[in-house]
């Protein structure tokens, strides 16, 4: 395609008006390891993939504490995601500094949307290569933003990011109505559950998954593994005895009929 | 009551005393905010809560101490995000000394006490100059009333130097009760004589359960 013309710098529009730089940056983050973010009126969850390089290696980080009220939860490269929450924890510390009041969640997004499109607009520059989940609560409720690495973000009522996300999204799609009447304890289980989604198949244990969340009268922190291991099993329980169809079928895993047509 | 056109600090008046023990660290600041022969206000804390366990005590410029305060509680935020801890008091010590001594010629009119617990679990109190120069000590008193609490914690807790060797500990043998009296006696007796020391003294002892703060009428007048 015409493509590999207009995609050498970020600087240059394609004739259909693209920037291709930023497109490829925005593969960077559908590349990377699936995160989660679901919000009810009162809580925010991120719940993330958590890849290891090898099995020698402990995992990638990639849920990150920005305030006591905002965290954030990065796919794509990671190196990215952690100067930008340096910048992000700093604009935080500098508000509260001034002002004596937590920065709201709806002006630090527009701030790093700010600096990401800097990097849209300048030829010695590259967009960054990871998109952003900002959950956080403020005066105004709860919220959960996505920015990606165009300078462009939106606000969610759930989304997901990251390779395979697409399972999870549509899991998300059909919860979603609900979502602001969740209690805290359902809100963490879907999101555990989105995350299973995009496992699809592999086997969901706590050590590969990082759960984060923040709620009116809760710091945001991450949640215990011994915890997100026991609603793990206690899904599982559910998975493997629900109370009609034929769960022994499923068990045995191949086609044959049963004993009694 | 300026002394020169361009001078920009005020004596807020006030005292801060620290004492060490084993096992426990008490800190206690009186409450009187003054300025000259008046009165700002009775009830101001000179004492801020800066980790854990590590509580800062100021007195000299209030307007100095809270800029400090601010600068040193946003500094710790950074820490905690860089090294997922907080700081030790040690650690907070040597903070504290380079961020008075970065201001060096226009320096921050306080007169610094920092009392916490190091990462044995002992007591321990620095104290500070306006520009830096700090120490661990035994015992310490910082403010308008420190000349007449330190000859008094001098003869109470009798600290050995520091310049000897082996090292001797410096922290005081008196149990946490008794170091409390201790503050409140000598509290008693530079509000008797010292103008700006009075009305409240707030006194927060750290030990290995947490934080504890109470408080103790003095002299109003």
């Amino acid at each position: 395609m015409f493509r590999n013309q207009y995609d050498t710098d970020v600087t240059t529009w394609s004739p259909a008006g693209r920037l291709f730089q930023v497109e490829y940056a925005m593969e960077a983050v559908k590349q990377g390891a699936a995160a989660v973010g679901l919000r009810s009126t009162s809580h925010v969850v991120l719940a993330t993939v958590n890849t290891a390089a090898s099995d020698l290696s402990s995992h990638q980080r990639k849920v990150f504490k920005i305030d006591d009220h905002i965290g954030v939860a990065i796919a794509g490269l990671t190196a990215d995601g952690r100067v930008l929450s340096r910048y992000l924890r700093n604009e935080c510390i500098n508000h509260a500094f001034v002002y004596e009041s937590p920065l709201p969640v709806s002006r630090l997004v527009v701030r790093l949307a700010d600096k990401a499109q800097v990097c849209t607009q300048r030829s010695w520059k590259r967009p960054f290569g990871v998109g952003l989940l900002v959950a956080g609560l403020d005066e105004t409720g709860a919220h959960l933003y996505y920015n990606c690495p165009s300078g462009s973000y939106f606000e969610y009522q759930a989304f997901a990011i990251g390779s395979r996300s697409q399972a999870a999204k549509t899991f998300l799609e059909r919860r979603f109505e609900s979502f602001n009447t969740y209690s805290r304890d359902e809100l963490i289980k879907d999101a555990i559950f989105a995350i299973k989604e995009t496992l699809q198949g592999d086997k969901l244990t706590s050590s590969i998954c990082t759960v984060a969340i923040v709620g009116q009268d809760e710091a945001f922190h991450m949640i215990d593994q011994k915890v997100i291991q026991e609603i793990i099993n206690s899904m599982e329980i559910k998975e493997d005895a629900p109370a009609d169809q034929a769960p022994l079928q499923e068990d045995k895993g191949s086609e044959e009929a049963p004993m009694d047509i | 009551m300026a002394l020169r056109g361009d001078w920009v600090y005020e004596n807020n008046g006030g005292t801060c005393v620290a004492i060490a023990g084993s096992d426990y660290c008490v800190i206690a600041a009186d409450t009187r905010l003054s300025v000259g022969y008046s009165i700002y206000t009775r009830d101001y804390s000179k004492i801020c809560k800066l980790a854990d366990k590590c509580v800062l005590a100021t007195s000299g410029f209030q307007g100095d101490m809270k800029a400090l305060q601010k600068n040193l509680a946003a500094r710790h935020l950074i820490y905690q995000h860089q090294h997922n801890k907080q700081m030790g008091c040690p650690v907070m010590a040597q903070h504290l000394s380079n961020t008075l001594y970065y201001k060096r010629f226009f320096p921050y009119y306080t007169f610094n006490i920092l009392g916490g617990l190091d990462s044995d679990g002992k007591g321990c109190v620095f104290t500070y100059d306006a520009v830096g120069s700090y120490e661990r000590v035994g015992y310490s008193a910082q403010g308008t009333g420190a000349g007449l609490i330190i000859p008094v914690l001098d003869n109470q807790l009798k600290s050995p130097s520091p310049l000897l060797l082996p090292a001797k500990d410096a922290v005081t043998p008196l149990s946490e009760v008794e170091a409390v009296d201790l503050l409140k006696d000598v509290f008693a007796s530079a509000t008797e004589r010292d103008i700006y020391t009075g009305d409240k003294v707030e006194i927060v002892v750290i030990n290995a359960s947490g934080i504890r703060q109470e408080l103790m009428e003095l002299r109003k007048d």
